[in-house]
């Protein structure tokens, strides 16, 4: 007990080196868990991708040269920049609009907690919403059928144009609250300096708010492409055959039971994905470093 | 207060009743943004959700009136009330292991071992990086161990779930541990004679109650909403059993998916509530 109290909360070892081992087990249960179900996946993919019947082997890889396989990554990578920039877009304009509110208002704290939730409940509701509206006895589709106008949904909904005012529908409240810590960094006095010195609003915006906020902007958007690219369930539940995107062939790889060759396949799929996030990822940390000194 | 700051040093007021000078035409133009961002954003995000309504109260056959027969019906599929017990037992069994996995390691590592802090940052944002489409192909022979030891029951889903839940879990406690003085607390405990558990379970957790409420909820609302690892590893959860059974009874599946839904959106809102911070009381004591 005198040893503890020698030594409350002291990282450095006091005897001879043996407190700290000591300290170190205190991670040991987060690491080992970590290890299991996040590091041994990634590493069962990445090493799958390479490995072939005979040991180690580049032909997984060359799957990804394959035209269908190029077009669906064309595809994921279409989509996700097209809601990416819709959301941004729409994201940052809403983002706005909350932002010059009270900060303490009822609307801000509505339109936060359902941004949290339509944010990450994209999947099989989200999917069965837009059915319900523009699908094929959809709300909206009926309305106007009524009125003797067809939508044409049933061919626009299940290809880029409308995947991407699906992916919206969680794009934008993501952009909301990625992009609402960056706006609210923005002072007042700001623009108030600004126009003591003479400047208008477009002075402002052009000179003082664009240059502050464009790589809070630009990393949102990052973020967003990442998010859609990586987004499996909505399609899945609207889309019930066929890879048109990346996630989509890959489980089609995992639940077709064609063989072992075919899993590494997937591996070397997922690889592909792992590596595409982890660049936009990587900037998107770079460009949040750069506007979090504005941040408070 | 920021507007009688500014009028007390003889700043332009913001306030509307300052008549019509430059300020209160932008004023103005402001509010007409507001007002038509709003009620833009406010259709898009609504009508979906009122087609789901209206789509679950429509009857069978031309002209037929409104009925909730389909909100009825959820209790005549008894695969659905499991996929809804066993998703609220995820829920409940990953937002308490998820904190329980990491609160503790957190607090230890900046108490301790201050050199880990980037390498647990890292581990925990890294699901981020990685999908939950690629995890899955990883996780598929892990699951065979898994099995092996724990069953095949959907409970042991939570194992994934934790690791999924990693980077919101630790932001928010990384900010809830960050507001408070966690060395101070810890030293002062530990000077009176309490163990690890003790600062940890009595000393720190009561101070930072909101954020391990926050980590909480976000975690079964993501839960809640997870259906892909679920699918591919063959594992009936809610998300799951709404999309099969929309196949055959979409009025069901899309009365229990609005309903979770809405069950997810009165948890946040709940949690904007309590993550209010309230002024510190001040205590005076000798």
């Amino acid at each position: 007990m005198t040893e503890e109290l020698g030594s409350v909360v002291d990282a450095r070892p006091r005897q001879g080196g043996r407190r700290l081992p000591l300290a170190w087990l205190g991670a040991v249960p987060f690491l080992a868990y970590v290890s299991i179900f996040l590091l041994l996946p990634t590493a069962i993919v990445v090493i799958g991708a390479f490995a072939g019947p005979n040991g180690p082997t580049l032909s997984n890889l060359n799957t990804l040269t394959q035209d269908y396989v190029v077009a669906s990554f064309v595809k994921s990578i279409e989509l996700s920049a097209a809601s990416s920039a819709v959301g941004a877009v729409f994201g940052s304009l809403l983002a706005y609009a909350i932002v010059t509110g009270k900060p303490d208002a009822t609307m801000r704290r509505l339109v936060t907690s359902a941004c949290g939730v339509l944010a990450q409940f994209g999947g099989v509701t989200l999917a069965f919403a837009f059915i319900a509206t523009v699908g094929g006895e959809g709300l909206i589709t009926v309305f106007f059928a009524d009125r003797g106008i067809d939508i044409g949904s049933s061919v626009w909904l299940f290809e880029l144009p409308g995947l991407t005012l699906v992916y919206s529908y969680f794009q934008i409240p993501l952009m909301v609250l990625v992009f609402l810590p960056a706006l609210d960094g923005i002072r007042p006095q700001w623009r108030e300096a600004t126009e003591t010195l003479g400047g208008n609003g477009w002075h402002y915006w052009r000179h003082v708010a664009a240059p502050i906020l464009w790589p809070a902007f630009l990393g949102a958007t990052l973020l967003l492409f990442a998010n859609a690219f990586s987004a499996y369930a909505t399609v899945a539940a609207l889309v019930s055959q066929g890879g048109i995107i990346v996630p989509l062939q890959i489980a089609n790889s995992i639940q077709s039971e064609v063989g072992a060759a075919n899993e590494n396949v997937g591996k070397a799929l997922a690889l592909g994905m792992v590596v595409i996030v982890a660049i936009v990822m990587t900037l998107y940390v770079v460009l949040q470093r750069k506007s979090a000194k504005w941040q408070r | 207060m920021a507007a009688i700051e500014a009028a007390a040093l003889g700043y332009p007021s913001t306030s509307p009743t300052r008549g019509s000078g430059p300020i209160h035409r932008r004023r103005r133009r402001l509010t007409l943004f507001r007002v038509i961002v709003f009620v833009v954003m406010g259709t898009f995000f609504l009508v979906p959700i009122l087609a789901m309504f209206e789509f679950t109260t429509r009857g069978t056959g031309l002209g037929a009136a409104r009925t909730l027969t389909a909100w009825r019906q959820i209790f005549d599929y008894p695969d659905l009330i499991d996929a809804i017990v066993v998703s609220l037992e995820l829920a409940a069994i990953t937002s308490i292991a998820g904190l329980l996995l990491l609160v503790p390691t957190m607090i230890w590592v900046r108490l301790r071992l201050p050199r880990l802090t980037r390498v647990i940052e890292f581990l925990c944002l890294l699901p981020l990086t990685v999908p939950a489409i690629v995890l899955v192909v990883g996780l598929a022979p892990v699951y065979a161990w898994v099995t092996y030891f724990f069953g095949s029951s959907t409970l042991t889903l939570a194992f994934a779930y934790v690791v999924l839940v990693l980077p919101y879990t630790y932001r928010v406690l990384d900010s809830g541990l960050s507001a408070i003085d966690v060395r101070t607390l810890a030293e002062a405990a530990r000077s009176l004679g309490a163990g690890w558990g003790t600062v940890m379970w009595r000393i720190i957790a009561p101070n930072m109650r909101s954020a391990l409420l926050n980590a909480a909820l976000l975690s079964v609302a993501l839960v809640l909403g997870e259906f892909t690892i679920a699918s591919l590893l063959s594992f009936q959860n809610l998300q799951v059993a709404i999309n099969f059974l929309g196949r055959a009874n979409a009025g069901v599946s899309i009365s229990v998916a609005l309903a979770s839904l809405f069950f997810a959106f009165v948890l946040l809102l709940a949690l904007s509530f309590v993550g209010r911070r309230r002024p510190a009381p001040v205590q005076e004591e000798e």
